[in-house]
């Protein structure tokens, strides 16, 4: 692995070691001295297109335990760039000796750009590109997911996919690089996906995605899940005419108080609610959905850290077969 | 040696039986086997196809306005080395062509070049912006002799508007020629909408947009009982709508790009935008569909929709980077490897979808002609043996966004004839036509 761009083109193999390092990770984040050396030395730029202080500090905090230096490069620019282009910010980047790239855009591709290009040589990782793809979020829930779906077949989690699980994935579909990203990871990790929407907020061409999509999320409860994902959704797309009114969407496709009861009603005592962040509460979720037992959202952020460590020691410790320092157990031998 | 004599050997005339074509001042003097002309340049076409030259109806030469992409001067050296002797410029410079100055303007810089007939389409509209039309009888009647209008790069989407100009112009003979693109369908769309643009999260560009419009010009058309053009056909359905209005007599007529006959949205998979264009590349079913319109008559003519950008406006994101290709220099390429060498179009057929109509299109004289005794000597000479990889630094364009880089294809231009003149020779660019000293127009 050079860069991780997306998880459309992720094999189960570098997923689950990503997974497996993560684990690593996320044991040194226990300790009491939560730093490794691997990375000393190594230069991590955090290219911030969009604004988006969760996934910028996640980063952050996972370049660091790395002993990483970290650069933050907030380059919020307008859709008509009266500023640097992105060739001249990657090649000043690789001017000053970065390692790796974390990118997060809002233009669909940007980082395939940096990678595809001479601009610069380091390793690109996607933090978000426009509606297109958001890779470690989805490997964070994976991650989450991997954590519960084991404990519920008391199993171990290092080494395992996600066979037999059931995730349903509700929101804004058409928008949402988190939903396009776990689509693609969580049928390679075997899990079977189903996708719950207004048909107004679904792509043309989902029909060829490989999960299934359903317009009725009660239905999608009635039919089992073992994870409830709901997607942030913009009150203005209203405006756009994507759906009639906010209270309309949260009637029909939020997860509110009377659909959590319904997961008691239908005996899931082990569903889990996830949620990417940052949350609209009352409008995809309701408040006691957020804070029930069943929520997994701030797992999500606590492992979306170990994550991140896992991806940047992957791609810049260099020689990939080499495991993990410190680590709790044998890393697999890989090839 | 006279100076504007030229025997042609042995070429095979539209791919047909090898012949001699004796070119002198400006005209094809005489046709036939083992001719003879002592005074006369001998040009060996053994192996080669003569084709009349091509008539593009769909260049964007930039000049004025964007010099830094393209200039009349550039433009055409490269459309001469493409085998074109004509082409249509796109009113959508700066400022735009919508008054009899700037098509005059345009119309003289062409001339001053002398590579090819540069013919300036004018503006439907007043700055492109589809509210009030330009002076179209002006632009008809000025020395540029406008005779197709068009906003393309923009639809003039207002119905009454494209009622209005469809009526207008018939007072002179004109066409519309239409960029199809309903513009609400289309805000903010990066590419075909469908699997592809499902999966990399671009906006995408149905090709409802596209056609609804040409559904409703035709319909147009037979109310006024006008002429109507569509540019750049991209969809199977617009070749369904077309043949259906075509089958009820409408009198309208449609184009292709090469591109659109080659290209899939796959490539968009790379996010390289030099892959973006406008319409976009669409898919597999997309491109048969065009192919067969183009073979059965129901599209009339390809054209190049040559769109020249600076680097600057490519080398970015997708989303950023502006939209078009460059296309003079491998039109004939690109439709030799579509069209003919999958057994749809013979040479003669090609010399009706990229010259004789479109010069009749175009209302452009002396362009488009048979290669008969008493016509006009625009000619081109073919080598359709010859395989070459594309490179676009090689290019006389200014643009080096070919999306065609890389790819080896089929067929050469070895020599383009120019009303007589050599302005191509042994595929290398010769000297341009030098017009009478007083213009007799």
């Amino acid at each position: 692995m050079k860069h991780l761009l997306s998880t459309e083109n992720l094999s189960a193999f570098d997923a689950i070691r990503v997974l497996d390092t993560a684990e690593e990770m996320s044991a040194v984040g226990e300790r009491e001295v939560k730093k490794l050396p691997a990375l000393r030395g190594r230069t991590v730029v955090n290219l911030f297109f969009e604004d988006s202080t969760r996934t910028r500090i996640s980063f952050e905090a996972a370049a660091k335990r790395l002993s990483a230096d970290v650069i933050n490069f907030a380059a919020k620019g307008s859709s008509v760039s009266k500023g640097e282009s992105l060739k001249d910010t990657a090649q000043t980047l690789a001017a000053m000796g970065a390692d790796a790239v974390v990118i997060r855009h809002w233009a669909s591709g940007a980082p395939h750009r940096l990678a595809a290009t001479d601009w610069i040589d380091a390793a690109v990782i996607n933090a978000g590109d426009g509606t297109h793809e958001h890779p470690t979020q989805a490997l964070l829930d994976a991650f989450t997911m991997r954590r519960h779906w084991s404990q519920v077949n008391g199993t171990g989690s290092t080494g395992a996919d996600l066979k037999g699980m059931r995730v349903a994935i509700a929101g804004d579909v058409l928008h949402s690089r988190v939903a396009r990203s776990n689509v693609w990871l969580l049928k390679t990790l075997g899990a079977e996906v189903t996708l719950v929407a207004p048909p107004t907020l679904l792509p043309i061409g989902v029909e060829h995605w490989p999960c299934k999509v359903s317009y009725n999320l009660d239905q999608t409860l009635e039919a089992g899940t073992d994870a409830m994902m709901m997607l942030r959704v913009q009150g203005e797309r209203m405006n756009a005419s994507f759906f009639p009114s906010t209270r309309e969407y949260s009637r029909r496709w939020g997860f509110d108080d009377a659909r959590l009861r319904a997961l008691d009603d239908l005996g899931m005592k082990d569903t889990i609610i996830m949620h990417p962040g940052p949350m609209n509460r009352g409008l995809e979720i309701s408040s006691a959905a957020a804070d029930s037992p069943r929520s997994t959202v701030l797992a999500q952020v606590r492992n979306g850290v170990s994550v991140r460590m896992a991806a940047l020691y992957l791609l810049l410790s260099g020689d990939s077969r080499e495991a993990a320092p410190n680590a709790s157990q044998s890393s697999k031998e890989t090839n | 040696m006279a100076e504007n004599t030229y025997l042609i050997r042995g070429a095979a005339i539209l791919g047909g039986e090898a012949e001699d074509l004796l070119i002198r001042n400006g005209t094809i003097e005489a046709r036939g086997k083992d001719l003879s002309a002592d005074d006369a340049t001998v040009v060996d076409a053994a192996g080669l196809i003569a084709l009349p030259g091509m008539v593009d109806v769909h260049t964007h030469l930039r000049e004025p306005g964007r010099e830094d992409a393209e200039t009349v001067e550039t433009g055409t050296r490269a459309a001469a080395l493409g085998g074109f002797t004509a082409v249509h410029a796109m009113a959508n410079s700066n400022p735009v062509a919508d008054t009899a100055g700037v098509v005059e303007q345009v119309h003289s810089l062409g001339r001053a070049s002398g590579w090819v007939d540069v013919r300036p389409v004018g503006a439907v509209t007043v700055g492109l912006a589809g509210e009030q039309l330009a002076e179209l009888g002006a632009m008809a009647d000025s020395r540029a002799q406008v005779r197709m209008f068009s906003d393309d790069g923009i639809c003039v989407h207002d119905p009454v508007l494209m009622r209005r100009a469809l009526e207008y112009v018939k007072a002179f003979d004109g066409v519309v020629a239409q960029h199809a693109q309903e513009p609400r369908l289309t805000a903010g769309a990066q590419m075909n909408e469908g699997t592809v643009s499902a999966v990399l999260g671009l906006t995408g560009w149905p090709a409802v947009a596209e056609e609804s419009i040409i559904a409703r010009d035709v319909l147009l058309a037979q109310h006024v009982g006008s002429r109507l053009h569509v540019c750049h056909v991209s969809t199977a359905g617009s070749v369904e709508i077309v043949r259906w209005a075509k089958a009820r007599g409408i009198n309208v007529t449609a184009e292709v790009t090469p591109h659109h006959l080659l290209l899939t949205d796959e490539l968009v998979r790379s996010y390289d935008p030099v892959y973006k264009v406008n319409p976009p590349l669409r898919t597999d079913a997309d491109v048969q569909a065009l192919r067969e319109g183009l073979a059965d008559g129901t599209i009339d003519v390809v054209g190049t929709d040559h769109a020249p950008h600076p680097s600057e406006h490519k080398e970015c994101e997708w989303a950023q980077a502006a939209m078009g290709m460059t296309g003079l220099e491998t039109a004939l390429s690109v439709v030799q490897e579509t069209m003919i060498e999958t057994g749809l179009m013979t040479w003669a057929d090609f010399a009706r979808v990229t010259s004789f109509t479109p010069a009749v299109i175009g209302r452009v004289a002396d362009q488009g002609r048979p290669l008969e005794v008493g016509e006009p000597a625009n000619v081109i000479l073919v080598d359709p043996a010859a395989r070459w990889t594309v490179d676009p630094h090689k290019m006389a364009t200014m643009g080096r966004n070919s999306p065609f880089k890389g790819k080896e294809l089929p067929g050469t231009v070895v020599a383009t004839f120019f009303k007589g003149h050599p302005t191509v020779l042994d595929g290398q660019l010769n000297t341009p036509y030098r017009y009478p000293a007083v213009s007799s127009n």
